[in-house]
């Protein structure tokens, strides 16, 4: 946006100290991640830079932290973990989600918003809270330390996702395109795989990414519901950060750094091929 | 079927068209709730129930009329204003349920539980427990105060009665740093043990100035993106939605490698001869690396809102208000920010009721000073093993959190909720 001839020299000033200011801002919320990046490839087990690094020598830098994590078994176990929990605990809140979210979009849904609110209230109630409530009970019910208890908590805490997304999906639907299909001859089923289907898979898909970041990050109800066998990623970096802490912890930010960058990309992509089968054209 | 009254519509097998449309209705009602079904009943199980199990703990309180059962009915018709020690058969009981007790391991526990109230029982609970059995005929009260003179004090009959019912509010006391005196009146805290209503009062504050800060940060970068042309934005979008997609506890480290003593941020005022080197600012396990920290992780839940009520903003307001000869300072303030007040409640109270109930960053970064309800509410359950205390604060924090929320269904409506 180029200024106009006619601004004064204070809109002028005003204009370059705004977007500075704005620099300032990205610069904070981007540059943390950034620095991360060279501190994992340090050669010594301190978390700033060394002369070394600074000055570019090759023997500042190496490849040990990443090393320490393809073959450690604490961090394998947890990787092998944090896949098979998130994975279960995405199909299952999913199907759920997405089931909910076709009921609650129904024309004639009794009491909607009450529902509405107790089944997005994973999401609302502090993990603390939540992880305190599923302690007690799952120990009660000999589900604690076991992945079945934690793939069900998972579960729950990701499911208010899948509705909220697959519900704004169904937001715009024409409820005649249905009756459409209906008129032409198409079973319910057929009209439901080949109408209704295709409206809402960008929203259970992206549905289905949050569902699964939410199990892959989720560091409090794990810290509660599991026991050392079920450690997943964020629960083995906590008490890495807590215990010992050695830049092998720098190694696996970076590395989640990547795979947030590919997440980023999938959300990006669903939400414009949403968008356009919607017929919404970008601003 | 009720008989058809001349002029009624009726349907083609002649249901008068009322009735058929209330069973159709019906039959789309029962449709669209056995769709919700399956989730509901899943997290009935999962989530809804658990909490409900937890809240219950923090009025709970069945364990000392369960283990000291006898010496409970015993006690029914004393009178703990009398001034007097309960009589003989109070004792025989007494001693009847420790060695009992003893047997099952159940008193200690008691001895712990009524610890909470009044310094010293757990010990006098161990000690009695030991020796009760050696104690076999009358009398027993001389016996028992022989074992342990504070069994003839009336303060520890007076808690023993009170704490007999199955339901207590002494947890929700304790979380607002009041007791019950020896005489069962309700009273502060003393002043060393004060500590909860300042930590409600921490809590509060702290997310008020990380919600403050992140409304400060928030509030120019959303109205940059909404004024650029879409290409540049979606491009600055990205800077604000990588921060959003990252584990918070990759940015949590963050901070830990950037605001340590031996940090990189220290590091580089010391080489730039802003600090000495002995003077190395301390900014993280206090209540500076809470907020630093806690600020850049919330920042994206401000934005995301703001933007989007910005967003529809039209341009030509700003530019009517100049045309109509506003300074571009007063159109700012008279016209374009009266219009992003939905966004900046929304992005508050958002931001706030992530805030007040955070654990992990604060348990990570924030030493003392800069731990929160959350941590607590660990501590209790995880150390302490006060799981009353726990869940009584628990339950507080929860009534906030929930109290915000239908303020932030008020203001935004859940529908509304956008993600990502």
């Amino acid at each position: 946006m180029a200024l106009p001839p006619y601004t004064s020299t204070l809109e002028r000033v005003w204009f370059y100290t705004f977007r500075t200011i704005c620099g300032l801002i990205f610069f904070f919320l981007i540059a943390p991640l950034i620095v991360i990046v060279p501190l994992s490839f340090n050669a010594v087990p301190y978390f700033t830079f060394t002369p070394e690094m600074l000055s570019l020598d090759p023997a500042g830098y190496s490849l040990r932290w990443y090393q320490d994590f393809f073959t450690n078994l604490n961090w394998q176990g947890a990787v092998k973990n944090s896949v098979i929990i998130a994975f279960f605990a995405t199909i299952l809140a999913t199907a759920l989600g997405t089931l909910a979210a076709l009921g609650l979009s129904r024309a004639h849904m009794p009491l909607r918003t009450t529902i509405m609110g107790l089944l997005i209230s994973p999401m609302i109630v502090p993990l603390i809270i939540s992880a305190a409530g599923m302690y007690f009970f799952y120990s009660k019910v000999g589900l604690q330390g076991s992945f079945l208890g934690v793939i069900l908590a998972h579960t729950a805490l990701g499911t208010p996702f899948v509705v909220i997304t697959v519900t704004a999906t169904l937001l715009g639907f024409d409820h005649s395109q249905t009756r459409a299909a209906a008129s032409l001859g198409a079973s319910p089923p057929r009209t439901f795989f080949k109408v209704i289907v295709p409206i809402i898979l960008p929203g259970v898909i992206s549905g289905a990414l949050f569902a699964f970041v939410t199990s892959f990050d989720e560091v409090v109800v794990i810290l509660f519901v599991a026991s050392y066998e079920q450690r997943t990623i964020p629960w083995q970096m906590f008490s890495g950060i807590r215990e010992q802490i050695s830049p092998t912890i720098l190694a696996v930010a970076t590395i989640l750094v990547c795979v947030s960058i590919l997440l980023l990309a999938a959300t990006e992509l669903l939400r414009r091929r949403g968008e356009r089968l919607r017929g919404v054209t970008p601003a | 079927m009720a008989a058809i009254a001349p002029g009624q519509l009726t349907t083609a097998d002649g249901t008068p068209l009322k009735v058929s449309f209330a069973r159709a209705l019906r039959r789309s009602r029962l449709k669209a709730l056995g769709l919700v079904l399956p989730l509901f009943a899943f997290l009935l199980i999962t989530f809804l129930v658990p909490i409900g199990d937890m809240l219950f703990r923090s009025v709970e309180n069945q364990l000392v009329g369960r283990v000291l059962h006898r010496t409970v009915a015993a006690l029914a018709d004393w009178d703990p204003a009398s001034g007097e020690l309960p009589g003989e058969p109070v004792f025989e009981a007494l001693v009847a349920d420790f060695v009992e007790g003893r047997e099952n391991r159940t008193t200690g526990r008691v001895g712990v539980r009524l610890n909470y109230e009044l310094g010293g029982m757990s010990s006098l609970f161990r000690k009695t427990g030991r020796r009760a059995k050696r104690i076999r005929e009358a009398p027993y009260r001389a016996a028992m105060i022989a074992i342990d003179e504070r069994w003839g004090n009336l303060d520890v009959w007076r808690l023993v009665k009170r704490e007999s019912d199955a339901y207590t509010a002494s947890y929700y006391l304790a979380a607002v740093d009041l007791r019950f005196t020896a005489e069962g009146s309700i009273a502060r805290q003393e002043e060393e043990r004060q500590i909860y209503l300042r930590l409600f009062g921490r809590t509060l504050w702290l997310s008020l100035i990380i919600t403050t800060l992140c409304l400060l940060l928030g509030y120019p970068i959303s109205y940059l993106m909404a004024t650029l042309p879409v290409r540049t934005s979606n491009l600055l979008m990205i800077m604000v939605l990588l921060p959003f997609w990252t584990s918070l506890l990759v940015r949590t480290t963050c901070w830990i490698a950037l605001l340590q003593q031996q940090g990189v941020i220290n590091d580089l005022l010391v080489w730039t001869g802003l600090i000495g080197e002995d003077n190395r600012l301390s900014m993280i396990h206090n209540r500076t690396g809470t907020i630093i920290a806690m600020t850049h992780i919330l920042l994206p839940f401000m934005v995301l809102p703001l933007y989007s009520v910005m967003k529809t903003i039209p341009p030509s307001y700003m530019r009517a208000a100049r045309s109509l000869g506003a300074n571009p300072f007063t159109a700012f303030v008279r016209v374009y920010m009266p219009n992003t007040a939905a966004g900046v409640g929304a992005g508050s109270i958002l931001v706030f009721i992530i805030a007040i109930g955070y654990y992990i960053t604060p348990a990570l970064v924030g030493g003392t000073s800069g731990t929160l309800i959350s941590n607590f509410i660990a501590h209790h359950m995880q150390v302490s093993l006060n799981w009353g205390l726990a869940a009584a604060l628990g339950a507080l924090l929860l009534a906030a959190v929930l109290a915000l929320y239908v303020l932030y269904d008020k203001l935004v409506g859940i529908d509304n909720m956008r993600l990502g």
